[in-house]
């Protein structure tokens, strides 16, 4: 079935044909053309931002909500350069995103014309893969291999840049039957001798601890999960990435590991003697100083991508396999154990860890002052919007505490930008998740510093008819920038502060709201808190900002200094827990 | 550190060498020598890379590369295993006095001079590292003017072939069309 259309048709047409619902973008010069047949999809929802790295960042969080592939549009140029960050942000954290964008016409490319930019070249090292099309008749076949690329093996971005001669240009539209990429194929299939390999190590290890990464929400392997960690009775923790992957109420949890992870997270990992690696990368911000960090533990190190096993951490069991089938054979060979009578013993691990996790709680002080404590407002928030809603943070302060104080009970619940750190990702994030999980009540909680690089989001939110929730933790400065500076550089807060004018707020959240449509409202004791976030969530028709001004002293805790052990934890400032030894 | 011979076969598409010239700066590997050919197959080039790395490195410069889509296969090439060449062109002075004298050092190496000046030949030398450079050693009293090298190329000995079952091309069914 082939018909003569343009190449923008095609590129509607086979958009459509990936699955394709939603599209994040904004249209310029090159990418003209396929706008015109995109006004008359009615598969196709095209969604106009104010700014193109608030499509990329929907797209993610459209990914990140739903698990399908997200889309994101711009034109040549810096139209084009402004998705790179979005571009690079999914490529650390593995969202499956394609980016289509306009090039300049194949004859001018390479002449520094008007709006061009190399983009395929400038993210190269940024996407799985991308392409540059300049013949229309590619344009099926491209996209086609652009949505397999980007959501199999590990998901990832792909971008497809598109000459405007060759959307210009009739050509024929088959969707392909096959596609031929003899270079790619992703291992999913774990090894039946690894897994064997890996129940054995299990069955022998006294301190095992279950380390799972983002790669077991992208792999859709919460149940299998749970099923590995109760038959086992193994001790779970959950990277930023894997928030929500395992429920946090679930007595085995111990939460999340890392420079501001838990202590019962970190002493987990730090004293194990096998870490079960799932869909995890032993990142600095959870390893600490590599050296140091778990030295008695041998590693089963399970992943898709064969370049994260070994790349940071020696491993004695690698299994490369999607996260969820490696899980559920890894309970087949389990069970298959326990029915001969073989079963570990964890429990003097166990209970040293109970021990840990009672002794040394999540916890926050109150300001002196009567002023409004970040952590209590995130955890009042989680508690009234529950674990059904979505969070989407942005960086920092506000989501280390979002990580921490909202108790996550399902996976795909927990949104945030982790391998790259972008701040600005959660306005626009929570549009994209709001978009692909429409039923669902989203929250973005974020950081005043944040906000204000892609608040202008709220426009489209509220001229497109996705009502946004944002929480606002508003400290008047760049908190986690601060914090380093009271720790680490003597309260020297050089360019941190942004709130400088007295008795004002720049800009005035609330009004700001309002400007753009939304519901705008403000907190700044503890006694309104509950009854602004009921107030916030009885609206459901329009966006809804809520400033929360909150005491811009508190600091993220627990916290492992950059490049120090993770034996070196402090739970507060100066206070660092002791274990007692004789328990293990 | 040490040295080892990458044999990459990579799908024939533009743009390909800067992904995996890209890949090497920002992984911060180093790049001996790289050169590029097309291969018996038009659809696949070769690349043979020279790595001067450790052992574990090695393994992940190999894993990021497999990961690029456009690389079909690597395979490590090791020197008894293998014969490997590089071709020198150089640019030698020789007037009526040495003239003579240069030639006969290109005798001994089988080399061949491509170009004859008054007061210059140019000679092309084919072989492995340690012969051009055995080969350069001798020609530098007479002074070298010029030169160039390609990078090295090798290929496994014995009858069996990389590119064999590599290329047979493995289809992957497209869901069909949605809606």
């Amino acid at each position: 079935m082939s018909e003569q259309v343009t190449g923008a048709q095609s590129l509607v047409r086979a958009l459509e044909c990936a699955g394709a619902e939603n599209v994040f973008g904004i249209p310029g010069g090159a990418i003209l053309p396929a706008y015109d047949p995109l006004f008359d999809s009615v598969k196709l929802r095209h969604i106009l931002v104010r700014h193109e790295q608030g499509a990329g960042h929907a797209a993610q969080g459209y990914a990140a909500a739903t698990g399908k592939v997200g889309v994101c549009m711009a034109t040549s140029g810096p139209g084009a350069t402004n998705l790179v960050t979005p571009i690079a942000d999914a490529y650390m954290d593995s969202v499956p995103l394609v980016a289509v964008t306009g090039q300049v016409s194949s004859n001018a490319i390479g002449t520094d014309a008007f709006q061009e930019a190399d983009i395929r070249g400038i993210t190269m090292p940024i996407t799985k893969h991308n392409f540059l099309v300049t013949d229309p008749a590619d344009i099926p076949r491209t996209i086609a291999e652009a949505f397999y690329i980007a959501s199999t093996g590990r998901p990832g971005p792909v971008l497809v840049d598109v000459s405007k001669d060759a959307l210009q240009a009739q050509t024929t539209f088959t969707w392909p039957t096959e596609l031929n990429l003899p270079g790619y194929r992703p291992v999913t299939r774990p090894h039946a001798k690894q897994v064997r390999e890996a129940a054995k190590l299990i069955l022998e290890a006294r301190r095992p601890v279950l380390y799972v990464g983002g790669g077991v929400i992208r792999a859709q392997a919460s149940k299998e999960l749970r099923v590995l960690a109760e038959m086992t009775g193994m001790p779970v923790v959950t990277t930023l990435m894997a928030r929500g992957a395992f429920p946090d109420s679930h007595p085995q949890h111990l939460g999340m590991p890392g420079m501001h992870g838990t202590v019962a997270a970190v002493a987990g990992l730090q004293r194990s003697d096998l870490i079960i690696s799932l869909g995890a990368r032993f990142d600095d911000r959870v390893t600490g100083n590599l050296d140091s960090f778990a030295p008695n533990a041998k590693v089963i190190h399970a992943d898709i991508d064969p370049a994260e096993i070994g790349k940071n951490r020696h491993t004695d069991v690698p299994i490369v396999g999607d996260a969820r089938e490696v899980i559920a054979d890894l309970v087949v060979a389990l069970q298959a154990e326990a029915d001969a009578g073989h079963q570990g013993d964890y429990e003097a691990w166990v209970e040293f860890l109970a021990g840990v996790k009672t002794k040394y709680p999540l916890g926050y002080d109150q300001p002196a002052d009567g002023s409004l404590s970040p952590q209590y407002v995130i955890e009042r928030l989680g508690k009234i919007a529950g674990p059904e809603a979505i969070y989407v943070s942005g960086v920092g302060q506000h989501q280390m505490w979002a990580t921490h104080y909202v108790s996550y009970e399902n996976p795909n619940t927990w949104i945030n930008s982790g391998g790259l750190g972008t701040m600005g990702f959660s306005v626009p994030a929570a549009m994209g998740a709001k978009v692909g999980r429409p039923d669902a009540t989203v929250w973005s909680i974020d950081g005043d510093g944040c906000f204000q690089m892609t608040n202008q989001e709220l426009a489209t939110c509220a001229i497109e008819g996705i009502p946004i929730k944002v929480a606002v933790i508003n400290n008047e400065s760049l908190g986690m920038v601060r914090q380093w500076q009271t720790l680490f550089y003597n309260e020297r807060y050089s360019n941190t502060d942004l709130q400088r004018v007295e008795q004002r707020r720049i800009p005035d959240f609330v009004k700001l709201a309002e400007a753009y449509g939304c519901v705008g409202l403000a907190c700044d004791s503890p006694e309104d808190v509950d009854a602004t976030i009921h107030k916030a969530m009885e609206i459901d028709d329009v966006p809804v900002v809520v400033d929360f001004r909150v005491h811009r002293d508190a600091m993220v805790w627990p916290m492992v200094a950059a490049g120090t052990s993770n034996d070196d934890i402090k739970f507060a400032r100066d206070m660092a827990p002791e274990f007692d030894e004789d328990d293990l | 550190m040490s040295k080892h011979t990458l044999s990459v076969l990579v799908e024939n598409k533009p743009g390909v060498l800067a992904r995996i010239a890209g890949l090497f700066s920002r992984r911060g590997f180093n790049i001996d020598s790289l050169a590029v050919g097309p291969t018996e197959h038009p659809e696949v080039s070769r690349m043979t890379i020279v790595v001067n790395v450790e052992d574990s490195p090695l393994e992940q410069v190999t894993k990021q590369l497999n990961k690029l889509v456009e690389v079909i296969k690597i395979v490590e090439l090791d020197y008894p295993a293998s014969v490997t060449r590089e071709l020198l062109l150089v640019k030698v002075r020789a007037d009526v006095e040495t003239r003579g004298q240069v030639l006969e050092t290109v005798q001994l190496f089988r080399a061949k001079v491509v170009d004859v000046a008054t007061d210059a030949v140019t000679i092309e030398v084919t072989g492995n590292a340690e012969k051009l450079d055995a080969f350069l050693k001798v020609l530098e009293p007479f002074g070298v003017r010029e030169l160039v090298q390609s990078g090295m190329v090798a290929i496994g000995r014995g009858g069996r072939s990389i590119t064999d079952r590599t290329l047979r091309p493995v289809p992957v069914p497209v869901p069909p069309a949605a809606g």
